[in-house]
């Protein structure tokens, strides 16, 4: 089926089976490897991913459900001279990982939060990362993360990468 | 893990959904937010021929107050539901339970339909609709049909929606400023319930149980010892009465009859029924 996906700003057009999940095609057909397959169980968040400005599982969509749609992933936040986006450099700041591998699926959650609660309680943080699992930190520090990029969005919205203009 | 090969047609009207059934017969499955399914497509517990896709109806994605009842779509989101205005008026126990139903990503997808039409005795949203005696209406080749929560869920994974037919709307009783509590016992937040426990007040209480069977069921028995006057604690010592609750990795039959018994006190207690 051919479907046609606008992901992290550019417009893309391929043909795939029915049964292609998200997380594939993006990694497999588009070469966006930062997007992570963890559990490939719907558990564990890792390949958290923007649908429609939504947090979603790509591990549990099929990529023919999101024709037409907007799909952003962690390649998308960054500058385009590779600036961190607000979010990435608070991970950056308070350590909010360690091996990395839950951390584009954290990064893109709380991207989703911000997006809709700008200023989070810590509580709010944890509900909003509950579907996501890190097996390093402890979580502290990624509720520290959410929290110094709440502190210091600026008025940059959280995310602003290619599909809202370049970051600043 | 990858799901076997199948068709895909996108449904962009329930008529249309309806042909495409009418068309493919058994081989076909619906897929509405896909959180049930397309984890068992990746198993392969489920091998449809043809995925009939209505995640796209946005018509059938609605809350309403339709005066003594409210209509909730079928394609409603579980997000939509947690920030209903309309809910958190006229049917709290409703969005509070669909706000404990696994993680965020989850309830962004996630429908009302698909739960109930899953018909999975894990889910939480089957005990509200039995607590609530909800009426589901069912659209198929020759009309509508309507069919209480009670005569719904027909067996494991099984309920009265036929092979050629479509749950579309889920009609509420109001229950304005009634008491309501909901007991989601897990060992982590984005868990299913191990065992849960729906409490609907109102002029006749309703009490439903999550996982104490092969199907949700509704605790008759505490209802009646409600009816006859009985106090919480001992109303909530009939909750496992004439359910059938299965062992597994989580939970013995005998512990999840003591949990049902505690979550049903503890339901009781918080809305201050018996
Ligand atoms: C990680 C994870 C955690 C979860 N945790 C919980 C939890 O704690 N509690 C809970 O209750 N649920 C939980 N769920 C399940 C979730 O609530 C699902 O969204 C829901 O069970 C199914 O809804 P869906 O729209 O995704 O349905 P789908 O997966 O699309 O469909 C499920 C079944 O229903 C049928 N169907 C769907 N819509 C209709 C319709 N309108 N008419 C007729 N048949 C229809 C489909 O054919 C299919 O057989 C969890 C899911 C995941 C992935
Ligand atoms: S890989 Fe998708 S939730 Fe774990
Ligand atoms: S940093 Fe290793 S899993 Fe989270």
């Amino acid at each position: 089926m051919l479907i046609t996906v606008t992901v992290n700003g550019t417009e893309r057009t391929d043909e795939v089976e029915p049964r292609l999940l998200l997380v594939q095609y993006l990694r497999d057909v588009l070469g966006l490897t930062g997007t992570h397959i963890g559990c490939d169980t719907s558990s564990c968040g890792a390949c958290t991913v923007l649908v429609d400005g939504e947090a979603a599982k790509s591990c549990t969509i099929l990529a023919v459900q999101v024709d037409g749609g907007t799909v952003r992933t962690i390649e998308d936040l960054a500058g385009p001279d590779g600036a961190l986006d607000v979010v990435q450099e608070g991970f950056r700041q308070e350590h909010g990982l360690q091996c990395g591998y839950c951390t584009p699926g954290m990064v893109m959650a709380s991207t989703a939060l911000l997006a809709e609660t700008p200023h989070p309680t810590d509580d709010e943080i944890r509900e909003a990362l509950e579907g996501n699992l890190c097996r390093c930190t402890g979580y502290t520090s990624i509720v520290a993360s959410v929290r110094w990029a709440a502190e210091h969005a600026d008025g940059r919205s959280p995310g602003a990468g290619s599909a809202d203009g370049p970051a600043s | 893990m990858i799901p076997a090969s199948f068709d895909y047609v996108r449904a962009d009207s329930a008529e249309a959904a309806l042909a495409a059934l009418a068309e493919h017969g058994d081989e076909a499955k619906l897929l509405a937010g896909g959180h049930s399914l397309v984890p068992l497509l990746k198993l392969r517990l489920a091998v449809p021929a043809v995925l009939v896709d209505i995640g796209r109806l946005e018509d059938l994605s609605y809350i309403r107050d339709a005066g003594d009842h409210l209509a909730v779509g079928a394609l409603t989101r579980h997000r939509d539901l947690e920030r209903s205005a309309v809910l958190a008026e006229h049917l709290p126990l409703l969005a509070h339970t669909a706000h404990l139903v696994g993680d965020p990503q989850v309830r962004n997808r996630g429908t009302i339909g698909g739960s109930l039409a899953h018909g999975d005795p894990a889910s939480d949203l089957p005990a509200v609709a039995l607590a609530t005696r909800a009426t589901m209406v069912i659209t198929g080749p020759d009309g509508e049909r309507t069919v209480a929560a009670d005569d719904f869920f027909a067996g494991f994974l099984e309920t009265a929606v036929q092979p050629d037919e479509l749950l579309t709307e889920i009609r509420f009783p109001k229950a304005t400023g009634a008491a309501w509590s909901y007991q989601k016992f897990v060992r982590r937040a984005q868990d299913w319930a191990i065992v849960g426990v729906a409490v609907q007040g109102g002029a006749t209480p309703g009490v439903a149980l999550v996982n104490m069977a092969s199907t949700p069921v509704r605790a008759a028995a505490v209802e009646a010892a409600l009816a006859s006057g009985a106090d919480a604690a001992t109303a909530a010592e009939a909750a496992p009465d004439g359910a059938e609750p299965q062992p597994d990795l989580q939970a013995s039959v005998a512990y999840r009859e003591h949990l049902a018994r505690v979550l049903t006190r503890r339901a009781l207690t918080a809305s201050a029924l018996g």
